[in-house]
């Protein structure tokens, strides 16, 4: 009798330590995610308050520079039109983003599929290099010299100069990206290709695209994106305002000439970023949001 | 003709076989492999590999955009760079480049990145989501916007901030302008942070936390024992991108220009302010060359340490 008593009162005693040690588990996890909530709540604040005022202003009708609610007008889109250089700058970025994606594609899947299916010597210095050196030759660092070197070949207003400065920069990450594609994919099409006398550059056209096709959408949506985004390149290279992008008219309608408008400012900022979020929701939404490390400039 | 072409592949002295990989599939041969490469290599010559060897012959020239050093450049040796080594200024610059890079990507952007991953590792449903929409917003929309849409929001007069902390007056870019910027940057670039900690996150056992949990570890034991060992190569591989892309960064220049009085005049700024708009482009090139050895002991480092996580793999 007595010996049930002591294993009795052990379990009691056992159960009440870890009733007590459970109730302190669940506090703290209470108190976590209290904890949590509340920080992600300021992220989300902290993220989400710079971008109110592009939400609200253009449909304001009588926009300032605080966000607020709206009085709800469409009006502010007219401005759009009255400015000589706002549409047209969009049309520049257009140029300029198209040119330089279809020069870094095509130059890049070339470059990328012989790296990939031959071994060229020194192929793997090359390629090493050619990282390294796009990740230290920023705009930024060589600004001098790239305005320079548009200015002696009378690149200075000249769109295609700034399609070849951005794709220049450009090119070694998408070789990159391609040969990573291109060494994923078997080779025995290819090679079957071959046997039936096609010749390579048959081969890359209705073989290697067809297959490597994710791969070169990949490039062109991250080209276009940097392309479109870029202010410096532009910035250097474009003295006339009727050649300049998006990227650089915005900077300007708010820099110069005492008050902005900021009916035109708010319309046209919302209007110039659309294309790159509706890029980036169609980009993930298909493809899923692939993370290439490295990649953003 | 195929085979002729592709033979000499085979037999190239220290030429290793790639397991798996037949050599030249497509029957290109190294002739038209070169052809096929040219054209990238012929841009990347020209606007990549000339505008950094110019930098260094501009670096040792009095060279200057109007004027008489305009029409005929002399060679002056280092004195550039003797010229930045005293100059008041660039040390200036200098340092505030180096609290920028500090400041917002390695606290700022690895830090707040990091903390989000983690708090988001096992959420499902609308906060996630939300969360990180507007972090990869911020992240994608083109610089110049996000530079006014900062602007606006701290301005003196009619910014949001002023008016939701209730401080009218405040002229937080002459104030803080190195302040802003940081937390401006903190903000445009904690995406990436925020991702690849993500990726990072997904790697570590969720079993060994709960392990951890169970024997009572507090949150930072956890992450100091269990986590941080996992995701020691991509906490070093963030912080050495994210460090370059911050310390190349000129969306500053959008916001305060380097003001007021060069108080956030990092060096990309400071750059662009002495060599384009005061027109002394050898000086302003020796400054150039010596971000260009900065960038090359960061990028050496990055790639070295990929090299070696893929030795292990």
């Amino acid at each position: 009798v007595s010996g049930t008593s002591v294993v009795e009162t052990r379990e009691r005693k056992a159960s009440t330590v870890s009733a007590r040690s459970a109730a302190s588990v669940t506090v703290r996890a209470v108190l976590a995610r209290i904890g949590r909530y509340t920080f992600l709540s300021a992220v989300l604040g902290f993220f989400a308050l710079p971008l109110l005022w592009l939400a609200t202003a253009p449909f304001d009708s009588q926009p300032t520079l605080t966000a607020s609610i709206p009085e709800f007008t469409l009006d502010n889109f007219r401005t759009l039109l009255d400015n000589p250089y706002a549409l047209p700058s969009l049309l520049n970025s257009i140029y300029l983003a198209a040119g330089a994606a279809i020069l870094v594609v095509s130059f890049a899947a070339l470059a990328a599929y012989a790296l990939s299916r031959v071994r060229v010597p020194g192929r793997d210095a090359l390629l090493y290099g050619l990282l390294l050196l796009s990740s230290i030759v920023t705009g930024t660092a060589t600004m001098v010299p790239l305005f320079e070197l548009a200015f002696r070949l009378n690149l200075i207003d000249s769109r295609l100069g700034v399609i070849l400065v951005l794709s220049g920069g450009l090119l070694p990450a998408a070789i990159f990206i391609l040969k990573d594609f291109m060494d994923t994919t078997p080779t025995s099409y290819e090679e079957s290709a071959r046997v039936f006398g096609a010749s390579p550059l048959q081969i890359v056209r209705h073989i290697v695209v067809p297959v490597v096709r994710p791969g070169l959408a990949t490039v062109t949506v991250w080209t276009v994106a940097n392309v479109w985004g870029n202010f410096l390149v532009p910035f250097l290279l474009f003295r006339l305002p009727d050649k300049q992008p998006a990227a650089v008219i915005v900077y300007t309608l708010y820099t110069e000439g005492g008050q902005a408008n900021l009916a035109l400012l708010s319309t046209f900022s919302l209007l110039y970023s659309l294309p790159v979020v509706v890029m980036f929701i169609f980009v993930s939404s298909r493809y899923g949001f692939r993370f290439h490390g490295g990649i953003k400039r | 003709v195929v085979q002729a072409t592709s033979r000499p592949d085979e037999t190239i002295v220290g030429a290793r076989p790639e397991p798996g990989a037949p050599p030249d599939a497509a029957g290109l041969g190294r002739l038209r492999a070169g052809g096929f490469i040219a054209p990238s290599l012929l841009l990347i010559l020209a606007f990549l590999v000339a505008p950094a060897a110019w930098t260094i012959y501009l670096g040792v020239t009095d060279f200057r955009l109007t004027g008489l050093a305009a029409a005929n450049p002399q060679i002056v040796g280092l004195d550039n760079y003797l010229a930045a080594l005293g100059d008041e200024r660039f040390h200036n610059s200098l340092l505030l480049t180096l609290q920028f890079v500090f400041g917002s990507a390695v606290l700022g952007q690895a830090g707040l990145g990091f903390a989000i991953a983690w708090s988001l590792r096992d959420q499902r449903g609308p906060l996630r989501r939300m969360v990180e929409a507007f972090v990869l917003l911020a992240w994608i929309l083109p610089s110049s916007v996000v530079a006014f849409l900062w602007y606006a929001l701290l301005d003196r007069d009619g910014g949001t901030l002023n008016v939701l902390l209730d401080t009218p007056g405040m002229a937080w870019l002459l104030d803080y302008p190195m302040l802003s910027i940081i937390i401006f940057n903190t903000w445009r670039g904690t995406a990436f942070s925020m991702m690849l900690y993500g990726a990072a996150l997904g790697n570590v056992p969720p079993s060994h936390l709960e392990t951890a949990r169970l024997a009572g570890a507090s949150t930072w034991q956890q992450l100091r024992d269990v986590v941080f060992p996992r995701i020691r190569g991509h906490v070093l591989t963030n912080l050495l991108l994210i460090s370059l892309w911050t310390f190349n960064d000129f969306a500053p220049f959008l916001i305060t220009a380097g003001g007021p009085e060069q108080r956030s005049e990092i060096l990309p700024v400071y750059v662009y302010k002495v060599a384009l708009t005061g027109g002394q482009l050898g000086f302003g090139a020796a400054i150039s060359f010596v971000m260009l050895l900065i960038n090359l002991v960061i990028a050496l480092a990055y790639l070295r340490m990929l090299g070696r996580r893929k030795e292990r793999v």
